[in-house]
């Protein structure tokens, strides 16, 4: 009952957002003007429906309803609550479901609140949204139904994946999806300001919650994916340009540089074209992620389901939005008027140089995540790795973050350097100092080291923006860039610092042999099998001391999964202050040694501490925004009141 | 400073935007062809050597009796064969699990000047779903020559 | 890019352009043909040349001459540490129950291993050889355990069945044994 239940409210849901795309084309016409009224409620209902839809297959996955295709494949009646209701979404038909409920609810949402743009351009994104969710709703309903029945019903589910039972996986995927959406709305905005050409301040400020708030999940999402990767693959590593990383990684960057850009147009009503491009972009980045991701079209170490011919439908989708929105972009953005200009020196020229070398990564980035694709048509095979991604990332990033130290700083329309040469003078003696300590105490390589002297000029640099204002009166939106920035700085001084002073011991160990490294003392202890439900682990119990201190105990693990056959390695990380101590056990060698991998990763856990601090700032910015938005819409509506009561 | 025409400052913004992303395209290109890392095969290998410094993967088949483990117990040697040519390889590192003589292997590394190939990452996971896709190639094209070579 | 400047039109469709150049390649990608499954190149192709010792006492060993008989037979390749071979069991002695001719190849196996994995599973199997490399798995295009071929009467691959058997798979398999000329 409950699955039919779903697939109609998501059939009708999927009729109401034709209805809203016909009626908001349709209003935007002189004839069809009545329908106008339609929309917003239709919007409404739709997401409404969705939300239904997505409940109904919760309440599946919780009560395991075997007759349900989708929970007799991903669920099993034993297994813990929590994971029965994240295998709603953790496969590919829930995880779209999911998709088209959060956009329809936005969609709905923005429906309800949005007041501040002309009534044309709101009819003109609510039918882009809905033509975006339809292809969506397509998707589901055509060729891959969540609430399919199965005949005969089994006798038990077959449970979920047991490598994707953890925790941070659960919730992994969601965090990325919202962010997806939240930038399918810039996309809207972006769409509907195209359509009727009212490119301003207005249209700004309307798109920038969405875009800040799509930001912070990339920005939490990519920092937990980062992390899971760390300590889950057991190689140590914490970025591996893998393409399903830089899937996450590329809408991050253009919602970045949307951002910053939105900042502009809603200060100062110039980057008019550009930030409309950028809102595009940004969601085409999220949709190509997607596709990666899904049609398993690149090989990735991050094992997924993968289908081809899901592929084939997502890129469907992809050509006709994305083309679509590019061809209206190339017949009308040559009639979006000109903005304000600025001088080259000001807050303005400082965002754009951030917006270009944001984009440049960015194109680096696709390229290298596309190339070995494109080297196979022509007959070479190739992988791209971080010798290509590390540098030539660098090269684009390194001058971003030095005019990130001073652009903040600047004023808007016109400045000089003289003004500001005098606050900068600080963090760049502090850069300075760290350059030559580096040089000095360390062997690091030219990035690590350059890293290492950014992060110490932007950590101070980004503080001082706080200068000579009142700390309680300065305005969160404030608050929120400063911790931000700060963020950067942190993260990059994590990233720089393990590439710089990582110190990595590789050893055939016998029981009761003690290793140095760093300033550890590893002993291994013991060694024991243990089993789990479908593995078998040899388990290292191993001592470890720093600097002499007691010993902690760290248990890592050689697992061996039966189905499929394949062997993983559990890692044991001791986390200090200071860093991490990364515990990896292999092998057992033919005269009885195990194989040991130890790293000593001194403060590796700013890169993802710095993450959080971003997506922080983010939420302040965020915060800050919509407060004052409502402040200003109270206002209002006290005036228009006070005036009725004149009138009367 | 200010010299620029106002007039002017969508054209100069446009353009300083095209160059950088054209610079950046120019680059990646550059890069690319300089730091992706190609697939060879033994007989490739030996027949057109990559540069030393260059990281390339090299897959073949592990021949039988070659793999030999170092007193440290972490560094391994062993040779990779295609039936054609074969391939000294050094190991340091832990060793994935399905990696056994006569087994298919995919190493990423360098070629030394002295011919080894010295790898920095084994790739031997070997049940379908992990494959590396110029293994499933030489599996179905060279598989019969290479065992008849290891056998 | 504006109205009032010289338009350059040709600009604004450069996003365009490189968003169809990026479809153009990935629909390569796509549309590649589907060597994702490891071996389907080996099909139509004959079998490698092999001989291979038996795995227990009790069945004699398997070579590339025993499947030149003249029927189709099936190649079971499966291993006694494979969990989806002991799924596929029933299915398999199903099969042998309809006069089907099964030859099976265990993969790095230990004798009384398989021999106690078939005690515990049925043996379905007329040979069994012992492939303690996975040097004719690899040669026969086989990637993982289980898998079955198709081998018709002149020792000719027809088809590759990648996974365990399941019940709904048996006519498919019949079916491919039929097109095989059983």
């Amino acid at each position: 009952m409950i699955a039919e239940f779903g697939l109609a409210a998501l059939w009708l849901a999927a009729a109401l957002a034709a209805l809203q795309l016909l009626a908001g084309s349709l209003a935007l016409t002189p004839r069809g003007a009545g329908l106008a009224a339609v929309v917003r409620p239709v919007a409404v209902v739709q997401g409404l429906l969705g939300l239904v839809a997505f409940v109904a297959l919760i309440v599946l996955f919780c009560e395991t309803d075997l007759s349900v295709k989708l929970v007799a494949m991903n669920s099993h009646s034993a297994k813990p609550f929590i994971y029965k209701l994240a295998g709603a979404w953790g496969n590919h038909e829930g995880s779209m479901l999911l998709w088209v409920t959060v956009m329809g609810l936005s969609g709905g949402f923005l429906a309800l609140v949005e007041k501040r743009l002309p009534e044309p351009t709101m009819l003109a994104t609510l039918a882009g949204q809905a033509f975006v969710s339809l292809g969506f709703y397509a998707f589901l309903l055509l060729s891959s139904n969540p609430f399919e029945r199965l005949s005969p019903v089994p006798a038990e589910g077959q449970g979920l994946n047991p490598l994707l039972q953890d925790i941070g996986l659960a919730f992994h995927p969601p965090t990325l999806y919202l962010g997806y959406v939240g930038l399918s709305v810039a996309f809207s905005f972006a769409i509907g300001a195209l359509v009727t050409r009212e490119v301003g301040p207005a249209f700004a400020r309307a798109m920038r919650p969405w875009v800040l708030g799509a930001w912070i999940f990339l920005t939490l999402g990519i920092t937990a994916g980062s992390y899971w990767a760390y300590y889950e693959l057991g190689w140590g590593g914490w970025w591996f340009w893998d393409p399903v990383e830089n899937a996450s990684l590329m809408p991050w960057l253009a919602a970045t540089a949307l951002l910053h850009s939105a900042s502009v147009l809603a200060a100062r009503n110039a980057l008019r074209a550009w930030t409309i491009m950028l809102g595009v972009v940004a969601f085409s980045m999220s949709m190509v992620g997607t596709f990666l991701v899904r049609s398993g079209i690149l090989t990735s170490v991050h094992a997924f389901a993968v289908d081809p011919e899901r592929g084939s439908f997502i890129l469907a989708l992809l050509a006709i939005n994305i083309g679509g929105a590019l061809t209206l972009f190339g017949l009308r953005a040559a009639t979006v008027t000109e903005g304000e200009r600025f001088a080259p020196v000001s807050r303005e020229g400082a965002l754009v140089f951030n917006n270009v070398m944001l984009s440049a990564t960015l194109g680096i980035v696709l390229f290298g995540t596309l190339y070995p694709l494109a080297a196979e048509a022509m007959g070479a095979k190739v992988s791209v790795g971080p010798p290509y991604f590390n540098p030539m990332s660098a090269i684009f990033v390194a001058p971003m973050l030095i005019v990130l130290a001073v652009g903040p700083l600047l004023r808007w329309r016109r400045d000089t350097f003289a003004r500001v040469s005098g606050s900068v003078a600080l963090p760049a003696l502090l850069a300075a100092a760290a350059a030559v300590g580096v040089a000095f105490w360390t062997q690091a390589g030219l990035l690590p080291m350059l890293g290492l002297v950014l992060a110490a000029g932007l950590a101070l640099a980004s503080l001082l923006p706080l200068r000579g204002r009142g700390l309680r009166r300065t305005p969160l939106a404030v608050w929120g860039m400063v911790m931000a920035h700060f963020g950067v700085a942190v993260a990059l001084g994590g990233m720089a610092s393990d590439s710089a002073f990582s110190v990595e011991k590789l050893v055939a160990s016998r029981v009761g042999e003690t290793t140095a490294v760093g300033p550890w003392q590893v002993r291994l202890d013991r060694i024991e099998p243990v089993a789990g439900q479908n593995w078998t682990a040899m388990e290292a119990r191993l001592f470890v001391s720093y600097r002499g201190g007691a010993p902690i105990a760290a248990f890592p693990q050689s697992r061996s999964f039966w189905t499929p056959p394949q062997q993983t390695s559990e890692s044991a990380l001791i986390t200090r202050w200071n860093g991490q101590l990364y515990t990896v056990l292999g092998e057992q060698s033919d005269d009885g040694r195990w194989q040991l991998r130890l790293w000593w990763k001194p403060f590796v856990t700013l890169i993802w501490f710095g993450g959080v601090l971003i997506a922080l700032g983010g939420l302040l910015a965020l915060l800050g925004r919509v407060s004052s938005d409502l402040r200003r819409l109270i206002a209002r509506e006290k005036i228009a009141d006070r005036r009725q009561r004149q009138g009367r | 400073m200010n010299t620029i025409k106002p007039k002017h400052q969508r054209l100069v913004l446009a353009l300083v935007a095209l160059a950088a992303l054209v610079g950046a395209a120019l680059l990646a290109i550059w890069g690319l062809r300089s730091q992706a890392s190609y697939f060879y095969v033994p007989q490739e290998l030996v027949a057109s050597p990559p540069a030393p410094d260059r990281a390339v993967r090299l897959g073949g088949m592990v021949e039988q009796g070659s793999l030999k483990t170092e007193a440290d117990g972490v560094t391994i040697s062993f040779v990779v064969g295609d039936g054609k040519a074969r391939v000294p390889v050094r190991f340091k590192g832990i060793v994935p699990s399905l990696f056994v003589e006569g087994s298919g292997v995919v190493a990423e590394g360098k070629r030394a000047a002295d011919g080894t190939f010295v790898a920095d990452n084994l790739l031997a996971k070997h049940d379908e779903k992990y494959v590396p896709r110029e293994m499933q190639d030489m599996t179905a094209e060279q598989a019969k020559q290479v065992v008849a070579e290891t056998r | 890019m504006s109205e009032q400047q010289k338009p350059r039109p040709w600009a604004l469709w450069l996003p365009l352009a490189l968003f169809g150049a990026f479809v153009v390649v990935v629909l390569f990608g796509l549309l590649r043909p589907a060597e994702r499954e490891v071996a389907s190149a080996m099909i139509g192709k004959p079998q490698p040349q092999f001989d291979l010792r038996p795995a227990v006492p009790d069945r004699p060993g398997l070579a590339r001459a025993d499947f030149t008989a003249g029927k189709p037979r099936l190649l079971n390749i499966f291993a006694s540490w494979c969990i989806p071979c002991a799924v596929e069991a029933p299915q398999l002695a199903r099969l042998a129950g309809q006069g089907v001719q099964i030859d099976g190849i265990a993969i790095r196996d230990r004798p009384e291993d398989v021999a106690a994995f078939l005690a515990r599973n049925g043996n379905p199997f007329a040979r069994i050889g012992a492939d303690d490399v996975s040097s004719v798995q690899m040669a026969i295009g086989s990637s993982g355990v289980p898998e079955t071929f198709v081998i018709d009467g002149k020792g000719i691959i027809r088809y590759q069945h990648i996974g365990e058997i399941r019940e709904d798979q048996l006519p498919l398999i019949l079916d491919k044994l039929k097109e095989a000329g059983l």
